[in-house]
């Protein structure tokens, strides 16, 4: 088929997929957004294979078959609890493809190179699709073609090795502390630099074992940057490798000639590093000092915690939520880890039937993935009208008579208020101290992931509420009446 | 231990100290409980009720007082009931002993302790014995009852077939616990409320009632801090007083019902309604001296007495509120009364353990172990934490608000000029070294960049993981790459292509099929 009827695909599927983005303004389009997503990836693949120059069908729909059967039965089991690892796995993916994807471009690109550089008119006049394509392109164009395919792999291999240790962490099978290898960001640099010095090598002729070593450099990159960031900035981790599998994409769209490929990357790149900025914002810290991991910039020594942590039983929890009116729940990673979600939708459904106000405050950076929160309340059938976002809930603490804090930490920690010296000073945090009361729902005494001491803890108004989060709230259901 | 309940011997006094209720929780504490026969008549509480709560019922105050080791009152003890006090026994009741020290001086000398209730320390912790406030809240409901009472037209304003009604206009004066609670029953009644208070801090509590604050333009310096005198009013200076009447006068004529409930401890009450400001009240308008115990807020109250004054307004100085309302006052006060009794038995085990270290304990112990322990030092918590000094929030004039706004408006006009300058230049100088086959790619790219950020920005914030997902799904885009490479003639090129079609597809199923999971939960209440 004409070149013209692939691009008019293309131009629709582009639009397709910016309404699949945009949709997700709303919980109700959202919805349709997906089935818009489903549609424009369904005729940008029907397209390209129907599209010129296409060959070997076969193996490709046995492939796309295997795959998506993979992908479908993995999507199916996964726990909405470990939604932070999948989506972080599936960014390896594309990294990995990228990676692959920017090799045969080599490949073919040299393969060509040699039959030019012998004179044989005949093969090149046999070639067919992606290498006839290349054969057809200029000296500069070939140039920039190199370029571009050596950007696509360099993204996509951070992209591959980052995943997988922000899986690995994610997933806990990696150490979750930030860790750096001796050498910190001066190694970091050195396979930065070592991969732009390989660029020019490559630009002027190296040959193949250019990209390889700047691979293995950009392997390292992504395993040795994600290692050196802590737990607690996760949610940025994963958006920003989110960006990245965008970036790579589009970087490959460049080299293929494909404006799809470049369109979508495009959306994906600039999504992910709009969702790290506001994770960022909603942190108070810098993208920059994220990305080179660990806090950072504390001038002095943090204010001394005085007072004492005051611990309650289930009844005393119970007695005071049947006599309050107004609740605010404020869930956080443990309760992710605890599993706790379905035993805070119970709560929440018989308080609400009791016709107390209940709602949820949810910290834009709860949990290891924006919105994670939330999708654990959804998944709990808690209604998302009353699940709010900080900022529209933070002024009706004062006038709230019970916050319960369930496995979150640093999202509540006044200091960030009260302690310049505090490593989190500045932070937006969700204001539970001033409800009249407030428990807190923690595993022991211990600090949270990021390590600061929490004042709240010692506060006149609060109690704490110790053990696993489900288990606690399973023996305080039959309480509430 | 027993614990008793006499009988009010005062005249015209209908609560009681313990109700079947109240004792039923003093028996989990361990205790025994007895009270004199009819003590809780006139509240509505029968002996037989009593009985069957479990409550030994005693002829009369000597058999309690022989019987009980602890004894609970209302009121505090008559001359002849405090001589019958031994040794050891304990009696809790509202006792003023700043006003009664000959008595306590007998009490002491008889070796009884007192718990005074009208004495609990004004501290979050001991909130659940304040006495004061509970009589206070219903003293204020009462107020507005007797009020209406007396009022010839409805609180609420009503147009009806009949005619227009205006709804009745309310002044409260002084916001205590009493002030409050009238506030609030005059609002829900219907009428429109004003009230003022010494201390501007209860605006926000005023008005959270649903009340208007009426504001005095004065210096804050005149007034001295509430949180310093335990979040009682304190006196105030004369000129801040002159301000005060005269925004009286001004409201007096409008008020209908004006309700006085201003006291400063340990002194008589102010005088905030003069003559002058009832006549110039309307015929049929009401005014409730709640403050008449101590001399009353208005000039003409007369205390525990109803008149009329010529111009026919009704002042009302009734002293016994909670009394007229026995049954609520004393199922609260017993409630009072069983909280104390609560913290000084700590281990529930029926032994009274009179723990002077305890700050509401020792605060409110006046007499122990045949001493007067009154006053009590001070509490080692502060009741109010003292107020920090406010930091003056300058209000921009509205030509520095407008300067404010252009000069914002043009530090981001220079910097996105100067960003599209920027770009534009690094743009062209590419344009310069690429052949123009990129640039058309690159168009396109840039285009989708900012098609991008506008639409992302739009996202919700609940529906972030959704976002990632689907990003995720669509990035798997990356196989169209894949799928133009995979005819090649290659055996490599072919082995790669299919492994990256391969885990493109993961992706792609896995991506969408998630996020679909995902916003299916998502589901309004």
């Amino acid at each position: 088929m004409e070149y013209g009827f692939t691009t008019a695909a293309y131009v629709v599927a582009a639009v397709l997929f910016i309404l699949s983005l945009g949709g997700l303004s709303g919980q109700e389009s959202a919805k349709r957004a997906v089935w818009y997503g489903i549609a424009g990836m369904a005729l940008a693949v029907a397209a390209t294979l129907m599209g010129p120059g296409y060959g070997n069908w076969l193996v490709s729909l046995v492939m796309i078959a295997v795959g998506g059967a993979i992908g479908w039965v993995v999507a199916q089991r996964v726990q909405m609890t470990e939604m932070p690892q999948l989506v972080a796995a599936m960014h390896s993916l594309v990294g990995l493809a990228a990676v692959f994807i920017g090799y045969n471009t080599e490949i073919e690109m040299a393969g060509i190179a040699a039959l030019q550089a012998a004179g044989n008119a005949d093969a090149l006049a046999a070639l067919s699709g992606f290498a006839q394509k290349i054969a057809e392109k200029s000296a500069s164009e070939i140039a920039i073609l190199k370029i571009e395919t050596f950007l696509g792999v360099f993204i996509g291999a951070v992209t591959f090795t980052g995943s997988v240790i922000a899986y690995g962490k994610l997933a806990g099978k990696v150490d979750g502390k930030a860790t750096k290898l001796p050498g910190g960001h001066m190694l970091n640099a050195g396979a930065a630099l070592l991969s732009l010095i390989l660029l020019v090598m490559y630009f002027n002729g190296a040959g193949t074992w250019a990209l390889i070593i700047m691979t293995l450099a950009a392997f390292f990159i992504g395993y040795h940057l994600i290692m050196g960031i802590g737990g607690a900035d996760m949610p940025v981790v994963v958006s920003m490798l989110n960006s990245y599998s965008g970036w790579a994409a589009a970087a490959i769209g460049f080299s293929l000639s494909n404006d799809l490929l470049i369109v979508v990357g495009a959306l994906v790149g600039s999504s992910g590093a709009i969702l790290s900025y506001i994770m960022c914002k909603a942190m108070n810290r810098s993208f920059i000092s994220v990305i080179l991991g660990g806090f950072g910039g504390t001038t002095g020594p943090a204010m001394e915690v005085t007072g004492e942590q005051i611990a309650i039983d289930t009844d005393g929890v119970a007695a005071a939520l049947n006599e309050a009116d107004s609740i605010i729940i404020i869930p956080g990673y443990g309760m992710a880890v605890a599993q706790a979600q379905q035993s805070v939708s119970e709560l929440t459904r018989k308080l609400r039937a009791k016709g107390k106000e209940v709602r949820f405050a949810i910290h834009p950076v709860a949990g290891r993935l924006p919105g994670h929160m939330n999708v654990l309340l959804a998944e709990a059938k808690v209604p998302y009208d009353i699940v709010l976002e900080m900022d529209e809930i933070n002024e009706d603490f004062p006038s709230t008579d019970v916050a319960i804090v369930i496995g979150s930490n640093d999202i509540v920690n006044p200091a960030a208020q009260e302690d310049p010296n505090s490593p989190i000073a500045g932070m937006p945090v969700l204001e539970c101290w001033k409800a009249k009361q407030v428990f807190v729902s923690k595993r022991g005494q211990g600090t949270g992931y990021s390590g600061i001491e929490n004042p709240l803890f010692y506060k006149e108004n609060t109690r704490m509420f110790y053990g696993d989060a489900k288990k606690s709230l399973d023996a305080l259901l039959p309480l509430i009446d | 231990m027993k614990i008793g309940a006499l009988k009010e011997i005062f005249e015209g006094e209908n609560r009681v100290a313990m109700t079947p209720d109240s004792a039923l929780q003093m028996v989990k504490l361990g205790h025994r409980c007895c009270i004199e026969a009819g003590a809780g008549a006139k509240a509505g509480f029968a002996d037989a009720l009593y009985a069957a709560a479990g409550v030994e019922v005693l002829k009369n105050a000597k058999a309690v007082i022989e019987a009980a080791d602890v004894l609970v009152k209302v009121r505090g003890p008559e001359e002849k009931e405090a001589k019958l006090l031994r040794q050891g026994q304990t009696l809790i009741s509202f006792f003023w002993p700043a006003q009664n020290e000959a008595l306590l001086k007998l009490v002491a000398d008889r070796g009884a302790t007192v718990v005074a209730m009208d004495m609990v320390p004004r501290i979050s912790r001991a909130q659940k014995m304040d006495a004061l406030s509970s009589m206070a809240n219903i003293a204020g409901y009462r107020a507005v009852i007797e009020a209406g009472n007396n009022f010839g037209r409805f609180f609420t304003g009503q147009v009806t077939a009949a005619g227009k009604v205006p709804p009745a206009k309310v002044l409260i004066v002084g916001a205590g616990v009493a002030g409050l609670a009238a506030i609030g029953t005059s609002v829900s009644l219907g009428a429109i409320v004003h009230a003022f208070d010494v201390r501007p801090e209860v605006a926000e509590q005023i008005e959270s009632m649903g009340a208007s604050f009426v504001y005095l333009e004065f210096d804050p310096s005149e007034l001295p801090d509430g949180a310093a005198t335990g979040g009682y009013a304190a006196p105030s200076t004369p000129e801040f007083q002159a301000k005060q009447l005269a925004k009286f006068r001004e409201l007096a004529p409008e008020m209908d019902i004006v309700i006085t409930t201003a006291l400063i401890p340990g002194r008589p009450a102010p005088k905030l309604w003069t003559k002058d400001m009832v006549a110039m009240m309307k015929p049929g308008s009401v005014i409730v001296d709640l403050a008449a115990e101590r001399g009353g807020n208005c000039d003409l109250t007369i205390a525990d007495e109803k008149i009329v004054t010529e111009n026919g307004v009704t002042i009302v100085g009734y002293t016994d509120f909670p009394s007229r309302m026995a049954a609520q006052a004393s199922t609260l006060y017993s409630t009072n009364i069983r909280h104390m009794l609560t913290d000084l038995t700590p281990k529930k085990d029926g032994v009274i353990v009179h723990n002077m270290e305890d700050d509401v304990i020792r605060g409110a112990t006046v007499a122990h172990q045949g001493a007067v322990t009154f006053p009590p030092p001070a509490p080692k918590v502060a009741a109010i934490a003292a107020a920090k000094p406010k930091e003056k929030v300058k209000e921009p004039t509205p030509e520095e608000r407008r300067a404010a706004e252009a000069a914002a408006f043009k530090a981001e006009t220079r910097t996105q000029v100067g960003m599209l300058v920027i770009g534009g230049v690094l743009i062209l100088l590419a344009g310069l070294f690429t052949p123009a086959s990129f640039m058309s790619h690159f168009i396109v790219f840039v285009l989708s960049c900012f098609v991008g950020f506008q639409v992302i920005w739009n996202v919700s914030h609940s529906l972030h993981t959704p976002l990632m997902a689907v990003t995720n799904a669509i990035s798997s885009i990356i196989i169209l790459g894949a799928l133009m490479q995979i005819g090649s003639g290659n055996w490599l090129v072919i082995i790669l292509a299919a492994l990256s079609v391969f885990m493109a597809g993961i992706n792609i199923f896995g991506g969408f099929m998630v996020t679909r999971r995902m916003l299916a939960m998502f589901q309004k209440s």
